[in-house]
């Protein structure tokens, strides 16, 4: 990249800049499949234009043929979309957009250290997918609720089967979202919070 | 507030994704390019994840900028509030209240 030009580079618009008295950030991750929503839900939450951060995979992680050359080795960057909701002058939450297939776990270390919590994001078409990740949650103890996307071809179950199919425990919630629809994708992220926060009450009873 | 990540005592400030960095004054005249852009554009608080996204730097790659331009007091960070095994309600409250009003 060509910082020479650097008063050229793209930074915040005005509108989107935070106020200075902004002093710390949240995080909530959106994992799923290919292709479930999770750029359009975090758009259409989002107070800024979602935004792009990659990150290369580490060695250990990758399984690239030298002979294929420097195309097949450029697929070893993952890109991760966020965007960002102002709470209040002094709290932001981000929202981070990331795949949930095995071979990208290697991106969870930083993301999920930290965040909240977590949306799974459901295809009923691809159920595979949430199987491992929902596994994989369990096993980091990351909290999270299942938002099934309803697309207008994909089968639509009764949410007792989804969630014997999932194998979820009842106290995790699963809802049904257009993600497409601000409101929607806000109803979900208002049911991860909600559902923390119970977790928090039954943790340490007031 | 704080909870660092176990095994990570070495380093006193890990820089996460939406640790919000702000510039501490204007591009000193010994400033590389890429800490001056860096310093243009987070003369407002900005997020490790933003910058990496405006500069088009991988985020490992905006971590070692980062902690140079730390240590030489260029900026300074505002860590994240993370998540807690017994969660801080009045911020899940806050969060809430925030979202409601979307
Ligand atoms: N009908 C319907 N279509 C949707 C919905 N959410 C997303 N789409 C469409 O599905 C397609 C994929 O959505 P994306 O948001 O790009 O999905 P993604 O999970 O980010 O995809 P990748 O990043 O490629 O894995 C787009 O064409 C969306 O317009 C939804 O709730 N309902
Ligand atoms: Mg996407």
């Amino acid at each position: 990249m060509d910082f020479k030009g650097s008063d050229t580079i793209p930074g915040p618009r005005t509108e989107d800049q935070l106020p200075h008295t902004a002093a710390a950030a949240v995080k909530i991750v959106i994992v799923g499949g290919f292709g479930v929503g999770k750029t359009t839900m975090v758009g259409s939450v989002s107070e800024i234009r979602p935004l792009t951060t990659e990150e290369t995979m580490t060695q250990a992680g990758i399984g690239v043929d030298d002979n294929f050359g420097s195309e097949t080795k450029t697929a070893t960057t993952v890109a991760m979309d966020f965007g960002r909701i102002s709470i209040t002058e002094e709290l932001v939450l981000y929202l981070f957009g990331t795949p949930g297939q095995e071979r990208f776990w290697f991106l969870w270390n930083g993301l999920f250290d930290g965040a909240l919590g977590a949306v799974v994001l459901v295809d009923t078409r691809r159920l595979e997918v949430s199987f491992d990740v929902i596994g994989r949650l369990e096993e980091r103890g990351v909290p999270f609720v299942v938002a099934v996307n309803t697309f207008p071809d994909a089968p639509r179950y009764p949410i007792d089967e989804l969630r014997t199919a999932l194998d979820l425990p009842d106290e995790i919630p699963i809802v049904e979202c257009d993600a497409r629809r601000r409101a929607s994708s806000r109803d979900v992220l208002m049911t991860l919070l909600r559902f923390l926060h119970a977790l928090a009450m039954t943790k340490a009873p007031a | 507030m704080v909870a660092g990540p176990d095994g990570d005592g070495e380093r006193d400030q890990d820089l996460d994704l939406v640790t919000l960095i702000v510039a501490r004054a204007d591009p000193p005249p010994s400033a590389t390019p890429e800490q001056s852009a860096l310093l243009r554009l987070c003369t407002t608080p900005l997020s490790v994840a933003e910058l990496s996204a405006y500069l088009n730097l991988p985020f490992s790659v905006m971590t070692v900028l980062l902690t140079d331009m730390l240590a030489a007091g260029l900026v300074t960070a505002r860590a994240p509030i993370v998540r807690q095994s017994v969660a801080d309600r009045s911020l899940l409250e806050a969060v809430m209240h925030g979202l409601q009003r979307l």
